[in-house]
């Protein structure tokens, strides 16, 4: 029996000739960043040394490339971006709150941690 | 950015039933739900391996010198192999986003053509990984060494190169005289872990003894990271004192003074849960990059069969397409916060 409630959004979703030459070369662009950031982020990882007085600022620019090669591959590439906003904040939202709070809390309670460790001895 | 689902209903319409409030269907929905779960799940275990890190402070190796190998080349090439399975896993995403572009101009070629570009790719990143678990497995050449005060140490520079080996002391199959050219480092390896050397004689697997014919090392650093009764962690030892603390270790007669590489029982390069961290992530990661390109081929073969041209919409494929883009991304966090801080 014919199902008549199903509606085909993706039927919808369709483009023409012009608009793929388009897409296309939006892709190859994206593609071409998240290549270069990758780049610059061995290469800063090969050179840069731990222990060196730069060693902060070039983590912390470690974690904004990788945040920003996540934004690229989500919007563009998962087609977030083209999806309405309400999805979007759907999906979006509720993770990064969640996230933001665990990562804080235990970098906060594992520093804490490995000072009592040293202080009493492990367990 | 504008895609055919940002037209704008009124919201009565939009929440009033019978259609999707996302302009979207639920596949595509529960799809995206599924990976919000999933990234939830790795978000974890990224998190707690970052707990674990944070309790070991300054105890935990480094990425660079922990895996800086390359296939067929050998040591000294810092992260490059990482990197490249990094390259593979991203344009592997690029092909299949333009697998789901071809699907959305109803080219069935297209979609083949790139679809098999991603399934590919994904069959050489799991690939690279297995040779990344053994070569981490396996270990390094020098290995970590205990020294005579108690200190553990690891070791960097250049490992000399084993000739041969000459039976001096005839064992069960091997003759007196004979040379032995063959699997030279893994009976090396061996032979130390069990104290079966000394002044420079190993005895094999047969029982026979043998004179070990070996380049020397050069350029041997220890960079003590363990306390010991003379030296303390983070001393590093170099030149001739070094090379001879080294030789000491290997021809002691002594077991257990050298670890090579990593496994459940003990670990080479730090802290044991480094590896079970290792294994744990990236194994984890790597099941889903299997299970992606098994999903790809089964869609593959229904988009062979022209399954989806006669549906009217390749939208199958741009779900799995999401499956792998979100597998790509995983891999840029686990190569951020593993490799690279």
């Amino acid at each position: 029996m014919e199902r008549d409630d199903i509606i085909e959004y993706s039927l919808d979703g369709h483009h023409s000739e012009e608009q793929g030459v388009q897409i296309r070369k939006k892709i190859w662009k994206v593609t071409a960043i998240l290549t270069a950031i990758t780049i610059v982020e061995v290469v800063l990882g090969a050179m840069i040394k731990q222990h060196s007085s730069a060693w902060h600022l070039v983590k912390w620019s470690f974690i904004i490339m990788t945040l920003v090669k996540a934004a690229y591959i989500v919007l563009v590439f998962m087609h977030l971006g083209d999806e309405k906003k309400s999805l979007r904040y759907v999906i979006l939202v509720p993770y990064f709150i969640f996230i933001c709070y665990l990562i804080f809390i235990l970098l906060t309670e594992g520093t804490a941690v490995g000072a009592a460790w040293d202080k009493y001895g492990v367990y | 950015m504008a895609g055919h689902a940002t037209e704008q209903i009124d919201t009565k319409t939009l929440w009033g039933g019978k259609i999707s409030p996302f302009s979207t269907s639920y596949g595509k929905l529960m799809m995206w739900f599924f990976l919000v779960s999933d990234a939830l799940t790795f978000g974890g275990l990224l998190v707690s391996y970052g707990f674990t890190r944070f309790t070991a402070e300054d105890a935990w190796p480094i990425g660079e010198e922990t895996f800086n190998s390359l296939p067929f080349l050998g040591h000294g090439y810092p992260l490059i192999y990482v990197a490249l399975m990094t390259f593979i896993l991203i344009v592997s995403s690029v092909t299949m986003v333009l697998a789901v572009e071809a699907g959305h101009r109803m080219d069935k070629k297209g979609v083949i053509k790139w679809m098999v570009a991603t399934i590919i790719g994904g069959f050489f990143f799991v690939g690279s990984q297995a040779w990344e678990w053994s070569h981490f497995i396996h270990g390094s050449e020098f290995g970590k060494v205990e020294l005579a005060d108690g200190s553990q140490a690891i070791v960097k520079g250049h490992f000399g190169e084993i000739q041969s080996f000459e039976v001096l002391e005839a064992g069960h199959h091997l003759k007196k005289g004979a040379i032995i050219k063959e699997d030279l480092m893994h009976q090396y390896q061996h032979a130390v872990e069990k104290g079966h050397i000394e002044n420079n004689i190993i005895t094999l697997h047969d029982g026979s003894k043998a004179k070990i014919n070996k380049a020397e090392n050069e350029h041997v650093e220890l960079h003590i990271k363990k306390d010991g009764g003379k030296y303390k962690k983070g001393a590093v030892i170099k030149g001739e004192n070094a090379s001879k603390m080294y030789d000491e270790v290997i021809n002691s007669g002594d077991a257990k003074r050298v670890i090579y590489g990593a496994n459940l029982r003990e670990n080479e390069y730090g802290p044991q849960q480094y590896a079970q961290f290792f294994f744990f992530i990236t194994g984890f990661h790597g099941f889903h990059v299997f299970s992606g390109v098994v999903i790809n081929i089964i869609i593959l073969i229904g988009v062979l069969r022209g399954l989806y041209h006669r549906r009217g919409h390749y939208e199958m494929v741009e779900k799995t397409g999401l499956y792998w883009h979100f597998v790509d991304l995983v891999w840029v966090f686990v190569f951020t916060f593993f490799y690279l801080v």
